[in-house]
């Protein structure tokens, strides 16, 4: 009967643990730099979120701190209900939200970066898709556009 | 120090009234107050009670109508759903004319192929997030929010109805949001039915000309225009051995 | 000499590793092009909608499961020449796994929603299964590893390989059930489909056994056991052979069929590169050269490993001809009629891939090597023939 093989035995070390050599340490402090660094590099970069005002004389369907934190979770809930269901016209309507918080320089959410919707998540560094698929035109101008 | 018990209470009570009253009226204020609007809320539109189940959403095509190299309901479908016209072999096409000529007989057609929302859709069965559905009244759509671009359903599609959205899209129609990355096919205008319009933009580009060769309806009325014409002369649906059971029918095939 | 050696294994390590990270970097810089530009970059259109990465990915799967038949051999039925095979299989199988599924949900239209595939489930999707069935594979893989290196739980790792059987078992009928429910293409729609890639995994997978174990053996310094090599070669062409047998039985009985005519001619003697591919590819340069090769009376290393590289190639010629040919056929809408259209319709489709699908396929095989590697040289996988003399505890 054989001793059984360590499942290290092929590996250098022999699965024993090592100290740190020379080549290790430069690494660490390497990757330690490129972790550390961009936090102190370029402060100020990111343009503050510019609150382009909506439509006048309109009101958001929820006041404005219920937005800022839930407005992803009901537009998410909603798409469902629009797509799967068919309701249309309802309460958190992307659509709706696009008529009226559109630019009024650039009749749109998402073309400048100070634009509403990209104002924010840009300097939230949160990307959204969105706009990949939907128009962020509002539907007047779109209509306008397309004749 | 002593305190008489009494003493405070009896102090109190006008206080504590006038504080009840106070908050009384400030709660009646607080309950009214949602119903007074001093300014409009951006979006007072009624909501739509959505898809009916009861509702069997359906086409019919008679292509003896249809002329050879007529692309009314085609352009019709483009300028509707914002869709480029197509000249490669990757753009996509929600509806196209086949041109067909029996081999045996000679005898040719011109028929517009598009989205046949089977009511046993391959495409639906295959799609691994469930973003190509069913809805309520049949019609067949992609939830873009869900499609990962694995373009199975494409694989899957008999009719070759599914577009894959080879590159990245703008001034995308309001109604009707596309993208890159997502698979895509004719939505039996679905955003014109939902609002109340009667029927599909090639439908009625193709009344408008004078073809009338499409004609939209609801397939589980008895009484609607569609189910009385397929009712009294002969129609087929596309690779009917399939049992698929589309919604789309075809007459003069 | 000793010292010398291991200087030249650490030189060759990092170089291989060097040289699969740049494949990898490669195709993936490939993958992030495709995501910014769209699949308008790749050859692929309306028409063929799965194109190379497809046929890499597809290969790189079913050979992660047939790899595990040495293993299975080894701890399901106790031949002993497989069991010390068995982990190095097992390895295999999770980097080829690995290399594929990149490379697949890589070529996704929108790759960054993966985890919108890995949390909604259509539970009549053969895809959604096989999310489940590929991610399970790895975990009772890993498990089957564990119970063979660590020592107390061995007697566990018969049972551990029945379970991976049975799971490839199911997960390989899953690939080939991908193409088997649909009912649209002439080329799939057939029952026949899940056995025959059950075959050709047992084939792929040994084939890129071999090809790993003779590299290995070849940078140890050592040569593969006689007896074993005559075994294992003939075991490889028994698995070419049956999966020809498969291929073949599926043609027949296409071409028995009027309404599967064309297409088969498509296939087999019309179609310009799928032809050619097909006869020349899979069944003489992929079939029948290595069966002549593996059931010689005296089989040498160079022999096995010829033998295992054709067996490869025929497999992505194979491969090609299934996956591409069987869409740039064009679907059957109107049976008994010409069409033409603006769509395609009636046409043969032409596909030629470009370099992204090139690179993007390359760095799927690029990740499962470097990872091979890393895991081969950090834990014990190389098979050792000589386990039955016994050598006296000399390591200090």
């Amino acid at each position: 009967m054989t001793n059984p093989r360590c499942a290290f035995d092929a590996s250098p070390s022999r699965g024993r643990r090592q100290r740190t050599g020379r080549a290790g340490s430069a690494a660490s402090a390497w990757v330690l730099a490129t972790i550390l660094l961009p936090a102190y590099a370029g402060e100020g970069r990111t343009p503050l979120p510019v609150l382009e005002a909506a439509t006048a004389g309109t009101q958001c369907v929820e006041p404005a701190d219920v937005m800022r934190r839930n407005h992803m979770r009901f537009l998410k809930h909603q798409r469902d209900d629009t797509v799967r269901a068919g309701v249309r016209g309802a309460k958190y309507s992307l659509r709706a939200c696009v008529d009226c918080h559109a630019s009024q320089k650039t009749a749109s959410v998402a073309k400048v970066e100070t634009n509403f919707c990209v104002s924010c998540h840009s300097y939230a560094a949160v990307r959204i898709d969105c706009f990949e698929c939907h128009s962020s035109r509002p539907q007047a101008v779109a209509q306008q556009a397309s004749k | 120090m002593k305190t008489d018990p009494a003493a405070p209470l009896a102090e109190s009570k006008p206080r504590r009234r006038g504080f009840l009253g106070v908050a009384a009226a400030g709660m009646a204020g607080v309950a009214l107050a949602p119903g007074i609007r001093l300014i409009e809320i951006a979006q007072a539109a009624t909501v739509s009670a959505g898809a009916s189940p009861k509702v069997r959403w359906g086409m019919l095509i008679d292509t003896t109508r249809c002329a050879e190299g007529c692309t009314d309901c085609v352009d019709a479908c483009n300028t509707e759903n914002g869709i480029a016209p197509a000249t490669r072999s990757t753009d996509p096409q929600w509806i196209r004319k086949i041109e067909i000529k029996e081999v045996k007989t000679g005898r040719s057609a011109s028929v517009p192929v598009m989205c046949q929302h089977c009511a046993e859709p391959p495409c639906v069965d295959v799609c691994p997030t469930g973003a190509s559905f069913k809805r309520a009244d049949g019609i067949v759509l992609v939830d873009r929010h869900s499609c990962i671009g694995c373009r199975y359903c494409v694989m899957a599609c008999p009719y070759k109805a599914r577009s894959f959205v080879h590159e990245p899209l703008a001034d995308q129609k309001p109604d009707v949001p596309r993208g890159k990355g997502c698979v895509e096919s004719c939505t039996l205008c679905v955003h014109r039915i939902d609002r109340g319009d009667k029927t599909t933009a090639c439908a009625e580009a193709c009344a408008k000309a004078g073809h009338g060769a499409i004609v939209f309806g609801d397939l589980n009325d008895p009484a609607s225009e569609i189910s009385q014409r397929i009712r009294a002369a002969t129609s087929t649906q596309l690779r009917a051995d399939l049992h698929l059971d589309p919604g789309v029918r075809y007459q003069g095939l | 000499m000793r010292p010398a050696f291991e200087r030249l294994e650490q030189r060759i390590f990092y170089l291989l590793v060097a040289a699969g990270g740049l494949l990898t970097l490669l195709g993936l810089g490939a993958a992030h092009w495709m995501e910014e530009y769209g699949h308008i970059v790749t050859g692929m259109d309306n028409q063929v909608v799965w194109g190379l990465p497809h046929v890499f990915a597809i290969f790189m799967i079913v050979a992660a499961s047939g790899v595990l038949n040495v293993a299975s051999i080894g701890s399901v039925f106790g031949q002993p020449a497989y069991k010390t095979r068995a982990p190095l299989s097992g390895l295999l199988s999770l980097t080829l796994l690995a290399g594929g599924l990149m490379v697949l949900m890589l070529d996704l239209g929108r790759p960054e929603r993966v985890i919108v595939a890995a949390t909604h489930y259509n539970a009549t999707s053969v895809f959604a299964w096989n999310v489940l069935l590929y991610s399970g594979m790895f975990t009772i893989v890993a498990i089957y590893l564990w119970t063979m290196f660590e020592r107390r739980f061995n007697h566990h790792a018969k049972a551990a390989g029945v379970a991976v059987l049975v799971w490839r078992f199911v997960l390989t009928t899953g690939t080939g059930s991908i193409f088997a429910f649909l009912v649209a293409r002439q080329a799939y729609q057939s029952a026949v489909l899940a056995p025959l890639f059950i075959v050709l995994s047992f084939g792929w997978g040994l084939a890129v056994f071999l090809i790993v174990q003779s590299s290995m053996l070849a940078w140890n310094g050592r040569r593969l056991d006689d007896a074993v090599q005559r075994r294992l070669a003939r075991l490889l062409g028994v698995f070419v052979a049956a999966a020809l047998y498969f291929v073949a039985v599926y043609h027949m009985t296409n071409l028995y069929f009027s309404r599967q005519g064309a297409f088969e001619a498509f296939i087999l003697r019309d179609g310009g590169v799928f032809p050619q591919l097909f006869w020349f590819g899979y069944v003489a340069l992929g079939s029948l050269v290595p069966l002549g090769l593996l059931f010689q009376p005296r089989i040498g290393a160079r022999g096995m490993l010829v033998a295992s590289a054709l067996v490869v190639l025929g497999a992505f010629a194979w491969l090609f001809v299934f996956i591409i040919g069987g869409q740039s056929f064009p679907l059957e809408i109107f049976p008994g009629y010409q069409v033409h259209s603006s769509f395609g319709d009636g046409a043969i489709a032409r596909y030629v891939p470009r370099w992204p699908e090139w690179l993007l396929g390359l760095g799927g095989v690029g990740a499962a090597f470097v990872l091979t590697t890393v895991g081969v040289r950090v834990l014990d996988f190389l098979p050792r023939d000589d386990v039955a003399a016994p050598a006296p505890a000399a390591k200090g």
